[in-house]
């Protein structure tokens, strides 16, 4: 019986296999997806398929993709079929599939491989991710302005470097205009558990936090903060439909600003390998609207850093910054360099919570 | 740290004490037939998937509580065809149910990851609520957790004080003397494994109609397993049960609160307490003593012709 059904999907799964090769004409280029999680999680890889979408609809393009890929061996599997069926370019948008893809992409030295979240470049492998960092500082602009009890909580998802640096833009925001504020940060090991981020939240207001942001992909921390009355900064993409009450803005991110140049890049054969890490100026990472609660004032003032930020008159983490020991950790006059930021492993001052 | 923290750390507490306490009495429902089932995880995980599902669909938490705990339970039959017709082996059975039911609604339930459903909310008791300390504890709940404060007295008396909890518990015991004295004990097994299930499938509804609002793979996150080793813990009676559950609760709500107040304390350690702690209590409910010891015939098929 089970013989049987493994037959019966594997048929259906050459037929459907078959029938996209089928439709797509010759010279289509065609661009294949691989997804960490589902896309319908209004989340990471939801933003990562809005910005599929913006490809499949350019002229001559066939997009395909593949959900909720774990990292490690079967993201090789995924990654060597798409190669092998033909696919030109494929994006691979989980730091864990970063060795994946350097071992096919060095079997498969015609097709474009573009790896999100990772260091590691090939002739025909490009690494790129967003400055999300920019957004989350507009953001901590935000819950600095709209706490009354100065403690704000944070809900992340694992202390990796991505996530601390998120921690720490968000958190010279808030000092930007509360220097009296904290952040408090809770992780909770996981990047969508909602019972789990839910409750992080949970324990967070407890503690007197009137502001949540969280850097995880589910609603969870959101929920938490419609019902005890607080504020909640989303991410990855708009959250307000989870919390209407609650919602100030989320930090998201927006692909579509940089998908279809690469892709437009390949048809002219203008790609080469580089290590692209766009931000608030290209607009693949913003603010999402704000929330009515959002005073006119402090909407104009985030708007306004926000142009600063985006024709380079204002720098992040630009020194002086201390860390949470009080150490100086980049100087006055001096400017965090991209290699500081993406090994980023401490936390600033103003930070309440271990960063291990 | 003051009363004022502790208190939410307490009503933190029983709820998230609550899916493992429903679980904890299914599994130990099941055991008091004589049945092992490991297959806690997969009836939870199936039971949150549609109580999502028909929540999202027909906006009525209690219908979707009530779905969710039947066709719980109705998968869990799976096992008591293989234990109670083919005599298959409990424990291999028991795993299989949990991968299939992990698979199937991670299978299932791709879809609906990211949208909501309407779901029990906390409201308070009239009266009771004011009571101080306790009131803030106990009674500022979702329904489904006053429906729990019941269940182990129900379960109790159900077992001890009614023909049909005796006869459940005979067959656990003896299955031989129990068809001697008259009764089936492979009908009484059928039974004790589907209202198992059904009390497993109300623990994984709490999870995604209480506790959040939301679906998602794998949401059960191993709560299944730890009813399992509460089971052992609270030898096979209701009341320890209870215990067990909230300990395991305090224990999840706590190590959050401890980061939350800027503990600097590595998270992975905290995070580890509450498996750190199964270990430690599967450790010390080894020790047997009078009144400890498993159902006599647990995990012991009926042979046909018995």
């Amino acid at each position: 019986m089970r013989k049987l059904v493994g037959i019966a999907l594997l048929a259906a799964m050459v037929a459907v296999a078959g029938f996209g090769t089928t439709v797509a004409q010759a010279k289509d280029l065609k661009v294949g997806f691989v997804y960490v999680s589902p896309i319908g999680d209004a989340g990471y890889s939801y933003a990562h398929d809005l910005g599929r979408q913006s490809v499949a609809k350019m002229d001559g393009v066939k997009t395909f993709y593949v959900e909720s890929v774990p990292e490690g061996a079967d993201a090789t599997r995924v990654v060597n079929n798409m190669a092998r069926k033909g696919d030109d370019v494929i994006f691979g948008t989980s730091f864990g599939y970063m060795d994946p893809m350097l071992k096919v992409a060095k079997k498969f030295p015609n097709t474009t491989f573009m790896h999100c979240s990772g260091y590691k470049t090939a002739p025909n492998m490009s690494a790129y991710f967003g400055r999300m960092y920019q957004a989350r500082y507009l953001a901590g602009l935000v819950a600095g302005s709209m706490t009354k009890s100065n403690i704000i909580g944070y809900a992340g998802a694992f202390p990796i470097p991505e996530v601390k640096r998120g921690i720490n833009a968000f958190t010279l925001g808030v000092r930007a205009v509360n220097p009296k504020a904290k952040v408090h940060v809770v992780w909770t090991k996981t990047w969508y558990d909602p019972a789990t981020e839910k409750e992080a939240a949970k324990s967070l207001i407890d503690i007197g936090a009137d502001v949540i942001a969280q850097h995880q992909d589910s609603p969870g921390p959101q929920e938490a903060a419609q019902e005890a009355g607080v504020y909640s900064i989303g991410y990855n993409s708009d959250m307000s439909a989870f919390a209407p009450k609650a919602h100030l803005t989320s930090a998201i991110w927006n692909w579509s600003a940089f998908y279809p140049v690469v892709i437009e890049k390949v048809k002219k054969g203008e790609w080469k390998a580089d290590n692209y890490w766009w931000g608030l100026s290209e607009g693949v990472v913003d603010l999402a609207p704000f929330g009515d609660m959002v005073p006119k004032k402090v909407q104009d003032m985030v708007n306004a850093r926000k142009a600063e930020i985006k024709n380079g008159t204002f720098k992040v983490f630009a020194g002086p910054i201390k860390d949470q020991s009080g150490k100086v950790r980049i100087k006055k006059g001096e400017v965090a360099s991209d290699k500081m930021l993406t090994g980023m492993d401490w936390f600033v001052e103003g930070v309440e919570g271990s960063n291990q | 740290m003051g009363l004022e923290l502790i208190i939410p750390i307490l009503a933190a507490t029983i709820q998230s004490g609550t899916p493992i306490l429903y679980a904890t009495l299914g599994e130990m429902l099941t055991e008091r037939s004589g049945v092992l089932n490991l297959g806690v995880e997969g009836m939870m995980i199936f039971g949150a998937f549609f109580a999502f599902l028909v929540s999202h669909y027909t906006g009525s938490p209690w219908l979707a509580f009530a779905c969710a705990g039947i066709l719980a339970g109705l998968f869990g039959l799976a096992h008591a065809v293989v234990c109670l017709v083919f005599q298959g082996n409990q424990v291999v059975s028991g795993l299989a149910l949990t991968i299939l039911g992990v698979g199937l609604a991670d299978f299932l339930g791709t879809p609906y990851v990211g949208l909501s459903a309407d779901g029990f909310s906390p409201f308070s008791v009239p009266l009771l609520s004011s009571l101080p300390v306790l009131g803030d504890i106990f009674f500022k709940q979702d329904a489904l957790v006053y429906l729990s404060y019941f269940l182990p007295f129900l379960f109790w008396f159900f077992m001890n004080r009614t023909k049909w909890g005796l006869a459940v518990g005979a067959a656990g015991e003896n299955p031989a003397a129990c068809f001697a004295a008259g009764l089936n004990p492979v009908k009484l097994r059928w039974a004790g494994i589907f209202f198992g299930g059904v009390l497993c499938g109300l623990g994984g509804a709490y999870l995604s109609l209480a506790y959040t609002h939301l679906w998602t793979n794998n949401m059960t996150a191993g709560r299944g397993w730890i009813a399992v080793a509460l089971v052992i813990f609270a030898f096979w009676r209701p009341g320890r049960a209870m215990f067990g559950a909230y300990l395991f609760g305090g224990i999840m709500a706590f190590q959050l609160r401890l980061q939350a107040v800027g503990a600097t304390l590595p998270s992975s350690l905290l995070l580890m307490l509450p498996y750190a702690l199964t270990i430690i209590v599967l450790l010390f409910s080894s020790a047997r003593g009078k009144g400890r010891q498993a159902p006599a015939a647990l995990g012991v098929n009926i042979e046909p012709g018995e």
